[in-house]
């Protein structure tokens, strides 16, 4: 049983950690007033770029930042869509993440001529020796640089959103862009600015599958993951914490979704694939019931309109 | 001569073909109310906006103390000492007053510091008398404290001319009375005011000198004290005014409504409705008087079946209809013009079309065959309407939110009034509306009424009741005080039964 909750927690840190990442750039967009849909699409761009620096420099750092830069470029464009062109903008997220798919698959035979390497070099597990043999939560200290980073970002994200005054600007354009333009903030700046945010993070998240997790890249890996980012927002009250522990959750489900295909239940396994997405909905429909988001959100601010 | 704090010369603005402002020339002087005055979209608050940076002027100039003024956003206004309080307050309801307050002052990623603002907010409530919770979310204020949180955030941020735009629309009349005095104070403490309204009797009792603009130009700039209610009025919609009409008599004899000793729960103690009775007759006009927040709400609301009753009847053409739905009482022949035009009378971000068929699309000929829904007819129902009810811009496909708050309203008396409505409960028909307005809507209400319909107008304005109504009862805690016909008692004494006192001279107590 044990053994049970220790590989349960392991799957969960390991897999939701991407999700973890994405979801605080996710957030820290809806916190502005922005609905970052694009995220599936941020997150293939950066997982195949990091895979890409990770097999040219053979350095994942290096890896890492060509990621982070990937998922710049391909969250701006929802951005500059979002806020200067000011379309809807689940409509451009949609669009954007077919797009980065598409490129994905093409970029794979314009960089690899040769044929795509099975393995690059990834992040190495960070052990915290003798705290990595405590039982159960030992787990916990044996874990890549990312899946650190990733939890040192929660009270980060936290303190510099509800506790900076940027992250009040930040808030204000989310609630109520007016208001906040009446008071001389820039409403187009701060939402650009939590765009760019979100295409780090969400830049990272990639890399974090695909350099972290795994070794590779492949077409489709992201698998959803992106989306659930989105989701994890949703679960997680539109807080920090809250994204984190709906992460570790749709994480553990993954968790569990392999443990059972292993455990030879007769069921298809493409049953358990649905189990995040199935959780989901149960949970949102069951225990957290109505949650209610930034009241600006996903609205394009046009100056002086009621 | 006064010091002059601020001038604008030939300022015009342009929102594509529409020129909102032109030409115009304003100057404010030190420690004195300058009124904006007109009808709703004269080019008051887009006039205001170019000078709080928020729309950028296409000619013309500001000054302020004599040094020309580039703004290119509200902040340079608020630095130069400019803070303007909008009609729809700026404010972020999920934070906290003082948060509000402080909200853009600093934008860095150092720990917000509270403690010397707090001070400071909290000395400026201390000078004003304001009693606010600094930690209260503006969600849970009243409106009154919210607009009060406008102000304190104006003069935070050191306002030396405050720009108001329609304070009063939203106050009660205690809390009008109130903001009078904090305004008085302003002065006393040598800041200047422009303030943007089309109420003369506000302009007249708090302004030293008011402009008049009509249609984007200045019309006057006038001493107040030097001229009468009705010559402003008649500046601002170009003809003279005459708030009275002819009123048909009454003769029918038989109720089209009786409401008989109706309870229902209010949003407090003061508005529940404690048995409640009255009648309409076909073809009258019954006004109810009184201070807003005594259950006018509630009773507009029960009436419509939209708040059940707790006990009472009512009962409409003969027939109890106590607890029949909202859409039966519509089928049957109500009308229903709501409190609040945005959230309860149209949608906002439909058509006006669109928003005309909304208490009748699943009928023909807008619906065929129970399902086929045909745009073409809502579409041409809409030309007509647009036309007959002087709907401007006069474009159907227009959206509701685009219009101006008179021709709001007139897309909703459109769409009531339009189906011969047997009864129609008409709530602060006139509110935040223009002369202009108004009088279109009383027009079409008194010729509703001598084409046979009963009438119920709830109103605060208790000119409009005088002018248009053939009874007037009085509400005061949601209980009825009286009844009169108007031009049979004088004003104190409805004045009276408004605060609670009923006809006989006996104070009502609970």
């Amino acid at each position: 049983m044990l053994a049970f909750i220790e590989g349960m927690l392991g799957a969960a840190i390991r897999t939701g950690c991407p999700i973890m990442l994405c979801g605080l750039g996710c957030l820290f967009c809806s916190k502005a007033g922005i609905i970052n849909f694009a995220m599936e699409g941020v997150m293939t761009m950066g997982a195949f770029f990091a895979v890409l620096g990770s097999y040219l420099t053979g350095s994942p750092w290096i890896g890492l930042l060509c990621g982070i830069v990937a998922g710049v470029i391909s969250n701006m464009i929802l951005g500059i869509m979002a806020i200067t062109v000011k379309v809807n903008q689940v409509v451009v997220g949609t669009g954007l993440n077919s797009l980065c798919l598409g490129l994905s698959s093409y970029l794979i035979s314009f960089c690899y001529p040769d044929g795509m390497p099975n393995k690059v070099n990834a992040f190495k597990t960070i052990s915290f020796g003798p705290l990595a043999k405590i039982p159960v939560i030992g787990v916990l200290f044996e874990q890549q640089a990312l899946t650190y980073i990733a939890f040192l970002l929660v009270p980060v994200i936290f303190y510099v959103i509800n506790k900076t005054s940027f992250g009040m600007a930040i808030r204000a354009c989310g609630e109520h862009p007016h208001a906040a333009d009446s008071l001389g903030i820039n409403v187009d700046k701060k939402r650009y600015t939590a765009v760019l945010i979100a295409g780090v993070l969400g830049g990272m998240g990639g890399a974090a599958l695909a350099i972290g997790q795994m070794s590779m890249f492949s077409i489709g890996m992201v698998a959803g993951r992106g989306y659930l980012s989105w989701s994890a927002v949703t679960i997680g009250k539109f807080s920090p914490i809250g994204v984190m522990l709906a992460s570790l959750l749709f994480g553990a489900a993954t968790g569990l979704q392999v443990r059972a295909k292993t455990l030879g239940i007769p069921i298809p396994s493409q049953f358990f694939s649905m189990f995040p997405y199935l959780l989901t909905m149960i949970i949102l429909a069951s225990v957290i019931g109505r949650t209610s988001g930034p009241k600006a959100i996903g609205k394009p601010f046009i100056k002086g309109e009621r | 001569m006064q010091d002059i704090v601020l001038e604008m010369k030939g300022v015009t603005k342009r929102f594509g073909s529409l020129v909102a402002n032109d030409s115009v020339d304003f100057d404010l002087r030190k420690g004195e109310v300058h009124a904006l005055l007109g009808e709703n979209g004269a080019g008051k608050t887009t006039l205001m906006n170019c000078l709080y940076g928020i729309y950028r002027q296409e000619e013309g100039d500001i000054f302020y103390k004599g040094q020309k003024l580039e703004l290119n956003n509200p902040k340079d206004a608020i630095k130069v000492g400019i803070g303007m309080v909008h009609q729809h307050f700026m404010l972020v309801p999920v934070m906290t007053v003082l948060e509000n307050i402080i909200l853009g002052q600093t934008d860095n990623l150092k720990k917000i510091d509270f403690k010397t603002p707090r001070k400071k907010v909290q000395e400026l409530c201390d000078t004003y008398g304001f009693q606010l919770d600094l930690d209260a979310k503006i969600a849970d204020l009243s409106v009154g404290a919210q607009q009060k949180v406008e102000l304190v955030k104006a003069l935070y941020r050191g306002a030396d001319v405050l720009i108001l735009d329609e304070p009063t629309a939203v106050l009660t009349p205690n809390e009008v009375n109130e903001l009078f005095v904090i305004l008085k104070q302003f002065i006393e403490q040598g800041k200047s005011i422009i303030l943007i309204s089309h109420k003369l009797w506000e302009v007249k009792r708090l302004s030293n000198r008011c402009t008049v603009l009509r249609s984007g130009k200045v019309v006057q700039t006038v001493n107040t004290d030097e001229v009468e209610e009705t010559d402003m009025a008649a500046m601002m919609v170009g003809k003279k005014v005459t708030f009275s009409y002819e009123k048909t008599p009454v003769t029918n004899t038989d109720n089209i409504l009786e409401v008989d000793s109706i309870c229902a729960k209010g949003l407090n103690l003061a508005s529940t409705l404690k048995k409640v009775s009255f009648s309409i007759k076909r073809g009258e006009i019954l006004g109810v008087a009184g201070v807003d927040g005594n259950g006018q709400f509630e009773l507009g609301e029960s009436l419509m079946g939209l708040t059940p009753l707790t006990e009472g009847k009512i009962s409409f053409d003969g027939k109890d209809i106590s607890t029949m739905p909202t859409r039966e009482r519509i089928e049957n022949g109500f009308a229903y013009i709501p409190e609040d035009r945005m959230t309860q009378g149209l949608v906002m971000d439909f058509s006006l079309s669109e928003n005309y068929v909304l208490n009748k699309y699943e009928h023909e000929p807008y619906t065929t065959h129970k399902v086929v829904f045909h745009s073409k007819a809502v579409e041409s129902h809409g030309e007509v309407l647009t036309e007959e009810y002087d709907v401007r811009p006069r474009n159907p496909k227009a959206f509701a939110k685009s219009l101006s708050g008179g021709n709001q309203q007139k897309v909703i008396l459109a769409r009531e009034l339009s189906s011969d409505p047997k009864i129609i409960i008409a709530m602060h028909p006139t509110r935040g509306l223009d002369i202009g307005a108004s009088e279109f809507v009383h027009h079409k209400l008194l010729t509703a009424k001598e084409n046979g319909s009963g009438v119920l107008v709830i109103s605060a304005d208790l000119d409009e009741i005088l002018a248009i109504a053939d009874r007037v009862i009085v509400i005061n805690e949601g209980k009825i005080m009286g009844e009169f016909v108007p031009g049979e008692i004088d004003l104190s004494e409805i004045g009276l039964m408004m605060g609670g006192i009923s006809r006989n001279g006996e104070e009502v107590q609970e």
